[in-house]
């Protein structure tokens, strides 16, 4: 008995130790203690400040967008093949949900070409099922296995992007991931802890997709109608009204008329910086992928003098006038401050997203909060560890200071094993703890009670000791277990701050079951082993 | 020092009034959800966008809620705390709209807030609701003007150094004065200058943003009710297994009693239903769970003992003999929780609310509930054998459930 008392005494210590270091490790001063517990504890973002956004990659612009570069293909190949047509187009679902519902409809192909036709489609374009809708008319629709892993890919290259644009604030730490129980939500979670400026963030990430640099066909009017107006009311054929925003302290807005098919788009794009000219005027520099700076040099080549613009989520940036052949670089110039260089150049660094983004849910907490928030819970975990003890030490004499060498170790290890599983201390969490010192109390009662109940059957002490133990035992796991299983679920269902309380709460109960038992009985042998016999228990 | 030594009340003669208690109270609450016009949802389930706002002094109601109504479509509600621990706290929420208008609105409260109590046009940085990056950039320029020598580290050092101050208890985000930095460490009356040079400060301070779309809204309704569910068939199951069925379906009615009279008075209170209220109330069925079966786990020993005796009466014994740590639980969780409730500031109010109440009721039904239910069906099961067959159809009804139990119980 003895010796398995040394034992067991070793194991607790061994225990304590390991907890305290990965607490606080091994802090040479006061300082270093503080930076250990900040480093080692992480709050969560309701209790350190931060942003948590929801949002959902709108996957039908991708598949809209691949329908595009399919129909540009197929007009090029048509002229070749000299197969006549009278309308190419696509129609233009509005939702995730009808994403797969793109389709491209091609109208006027008369049937003596149509062999040519449907040869042309299936030797090029067999991602694409052709059904014929009349004998001149075809719908083209992307095959179901082709959609699918467009929409993942998207979903993958939106979450890359967001990662990229957000990396670029500088962030210590952040969590950019898909989440959602099917992979048909195509929901991304950002976390931004200490972010205290969620509407910046939401600049930077942007809502809409698309960066294009495209040709200039008219402009600037001053309204939408005072365009159609220059142009019988008819938008003349490939090419859109784009507005442009006020910079630079101009007055107003500007409307242009650009060619619906961009030069070069994001995805060309390789890197951008924001620079000073020879005036101190701000501007942004950009270079190009070897295939967009080709291109980017054909076209400019045959279009000095004309002009182009930079369209970012729909909305001209700038529009400059083409000088000379550009190869793989260029400018972009008469910016308004270093601010608006340096977000240019970000977007320009960071590609376009793929799809557009709707925000589903925001939660951001200001800094002040979280501060108020950890000084309460902290009050509240004072104030109830103290009622606790001083009740337990009343009620139950000597034998109660077990139970609160118990309790303080199994905060102790609770504690720890936040630190060594990097879980986010939240505030449901800090509530989680306090709950944990109030159930924790039970086992130890149990056992209490059980001895008590032994103690007046008039049984010794030491086997009154033995039979509390033993009989409280199983009723001891029947309870945490079945608060564990509720936990579980909670764990399984719930998110972020109530995520927190599910696994302290769990922790704290198996921490408990080692503590109530092992320690507590330790603790009572160390008492019982010092006395041959003892007369009376102070319980 | 012992409170209960030996007692004996016979606790199951009651059952019948605290039943009818139970069903009043239930009613009550039913009632008064239909009253209401159903549960106070919080913004988890509800959806809109809500902002948390402290000012600087007792706040405008009337008039934010004119402004904001102004600039946003649907209803607009401001509404002040009532926690005593948030002083001049109001929160202005807007109702459930498709998300991106959503967004837009909650961009305008925003913006409402800056042009109703601040002064946008001023050219200057507001400073109680700037970011560590905003103040940085807007201070660098001025403070060399001034000529305070900084390197990049030491500026982002010392806006750390400042925003700490602002955030920290007691000023909670809100500054009236700037020389209230003077003591802040870094900080000279340069510096105090060039702050007031460029920077204003708005009487308010935004604490908290949410906003939650119609489809997280449903989401989270949907995983809300199906967490319940499915931790209360995971409870019944376990304790099917480690006792007789009827004993789990006892203490699940049991424990869905208690959910529903903690739901019927959070609506006689008008508190909010929030995600954290659905976890307090997880746990306090799991908490509900533990006293039921200390109990039965108490009643299933007796069993062994009292082989001759009613089963009423083994009951009431076993209640009697764990009365002493079902109070002493309850008390020291009902004092903890409580410190929650007094202590642990609005975020957790409808949480602590949910578990005093809980607590409560959880203890009481266990006896109350629980129990009388095993006892009613062991009774009718008793009659039902005692019309089929004569004789002693009492031994056979209970050796069931002494059979379920496990020698282990005894070590």
């Amino acid at each position: 008995m003895k010796q398995n008392l040394t034992a067991r005494t070793v194991v607790i210590v061994a225990i304590i130790l390991a907890c305290v270091f990965g607490i606080i490790g091994f802090p040479r001063s006061m300082a270093d203690l503080e930076k250990n517990w900040h480093d080692n504890i992480r709050l969560g973002l309701d209790l350190r400040g931060g942003t948590r956004l929801a949002l959902q990659v709108q996957v039908q612009d991708a598949v809209k967008g691949e329908a595009d570069i399919v129909i540009n293909r197929l007009k090029d190949d048509l002229k070749k093949q000299n197969v006549t047509w009278s309308d190419i187009s696509r129609n233009d679902p509005q939702t995730v949900q009808e994403a797969d519902n793109v389709q491209i409809s091609v109208k006027g192909v008369p049937a003596t070409q149509s062999s040519a036709f449907r040869t042309l489609i299936s030797d090029k374009y067999n991602d694409w099922v052709l059904t014929p809708t009349s004998s001149t008319d075809y719908s083209l629709r992307m095959k179901p296995s082709e959609v699918v892993a467009l929409k993942r890919d998207t979903v993958e290259r939106e979450i890359q992007t967001i990662g990229n644009r957000i990396d670029q604030l500088g962030l210590a730490e952040k969590s950019v991931q898909q989440y959602g129980r099917s992979g048909d939500d195509y929901q991304v979670l950002v976390q931004l802890p200490g972010v205290d400026d969620p509407a910046r963030v939401k600049e930077l990430i942007g809502t809409t997709a698309v960066l294009e640099v495209t040709a200039v066909t008219d402009g600037p009017f001053a309204s939408r109608d005072a365009a159609l107006a220059a142009h019988g009311g008819v938008l003349p054929l490939n090419s859109k009204l784009v507005k442009s925003l006020p910079r630079g302290g101009a007055e107003g807005e500007q409307w242009y008329l650009v060619s619906r098919n961009p030069v070069i788009t994001g995805r060309e794009m390789r890197n951008a910086r924001a620079g000073q000219d020879e005036f101190r005027k701000w501007e942004t520099d950009f270079t190009l992928s070897q295939d967009g700076g080709k291109r980017f040099g054909a076209f400019t080549g045959a279009n000095i003098n004309n002009r182009l613009a930079v369209v970012l989520d729909n909305n001209i940036v700038s529009v400059a006038t083409i000088q000379s052949k550009i190869d793989d670089s260029g400018r972009i110039t008469g910016l308004g401050s270093e601010e608006e260089a340096v977000d240019l150049a970000r977007y320009l660094r960071s590609g376009s997203l793929p799809a557009g983004i709707v925000y589903l849910e925001e939660r951001s907490v200001g800094p002040s909060l979280g501060a108020d928030s950890i000084h309460q819970g902290f009050m509240a975990g004072i104030a109830g560890l103290i009622a606790v003890v001083a009740v337990m030490l009343v009620y139950y004499k000597r034998s109660g200071i077990n139970a609160v060498l118990a309790l303080i170790l199994n905060a102790v290890i609770l504690l720890a094993a936040v630190s060594y599983f990097h879980a986010a201390l939240t505030l449901p969490g800090i509530a989680g703890i306090i709950l944990t010192i109030g159930m924790a109390v039970d086992s130890n009662v149990l056992i209490f009670e059980r001895i008590r109940e032994e103690l007046r059957a008039g049984k010794a002490v030491v086997s009154a000791v033995d039979a509390g133990f033993g009989k409280a035992w199983w009723t001891i796991v029947d309870t945490h277990v079945t608060t564990v299983v509720s936990c579980a679920f909670l764990f399984l269902f719930g998110e972020g701050p109530v995520r927190g309380f599910a696994v302290t709460l769990v922790i704290g109960l198996i921490a408990n079951v080692i503590t109530a038992v092992f320690v507590s009985r330790t603790i009572f042998d160390y008492e019982l082993s010092g006395h041959r016999r003892m007369e009376a228990l102070s319980i | 020092m012992e409170l209960f030594k030996s007692t004996n009340f016979d606790f199951l003669r009651w059952k019948w009034p605290f039943i009818g208690a139970s069903v009043v109270l239930s009613v009550a609450g039913l009632m008064s959800i239909v009253l209401h016009g159903g549960l106070k949802y919080g913004i988890d389930f509800k959806g809109g966008a809500l902002m948390t706002v402290k000012f600087a002094y007792p706040p405008p109601i009337d008039k934010i809620r004119a402004a904001m109504g102004q600039k946003i479509k649907g209803d607009v509600s401001v509404t002040s705390f009532t926690d005593p621990a948030s002083v001049n706290e109001v929160s202005i929420g807007t109702e459930l709209q498709e998300e991106k208008l959503l967004n837009v609105n909650r961009q305008t409260m925003a913006d409402v807030l800056t042009a109703t109590f601040g002064q946008p046009q001023s050219g200057k940085l507001e400073f109680n609701n700037a970011s560590q990056q905003q103040l940085v950039d807007r201070l660098r320029d001025p403070l060399a003007r001034a000529g305070v020598a900084l390197s990049d580290q030491q500026l982002q050092t010392l806006v750390s150094n400042i925003l700490n101050f602002r955030n920290t208890p007691p000023r909670s985000g809100l500054i009236t004065d700037f020389n209230q930095l003077s003591g802040v460490p870094g900080v000279n009356s340069a510096i105090i200058n060039t702050l007031k040079q460029e920077c204003y400060l708005a009487p308010f301070n935004i604490r908290n943003v949410e906003m939650v779309g119609p489809k997280v809204g449903a989401e989270l309704r949907t995983k809300a009710v199906l967490a319940t569910l499915y931790a209360l068939a995971g409870m019944l199951v376990y304790i099917a297994f480690r006792f007789e069925w009827i004993y789990g379906l006892g203490a699940v009615i049991a424990c869905f009693h208690d959910t529903i009279i903690t739901i019927g008075l959070f609506s006689i209170f008008n508190k909010e239903i929030d995600m954290t209220v659905i976890a307090a109330l997880l746990t306090l069925v799991g908490y509900s769970m533990n006293d039921t079966i200390v109990i039965f786990d108490r009643i299933r020993e007796n069993l062994k003992f009292m082989r001759r005796e009613p089963l009423e009466v083994v009951m009431n014994r076993a209640v009697n003999q764990t009365l002493s740590r079902t109070i002493m639980t309850s008390g020291l969780t009902f004092l903890t929780v409580i410190a929650l409730f007094i202590f642990g500031g609005p975020v957790l109010h409808s949480f602590s609310f949910a578990l005093v109440c809980g607590i409560i009721v959880g203890t009481y039904s266990s006896v109350f509930v629980a129990s009388p239910i095993v006892l009613f069906w062991h009774n009718y099961a008793d009659t039902r054998k005692k019309r089929t067959r004569s004789a002693p159809a009492v031994a056979p009804a209970r050796a069931e459930a002494v059979r379920k139990s496990p020698t282990r119980a005894v070590k």
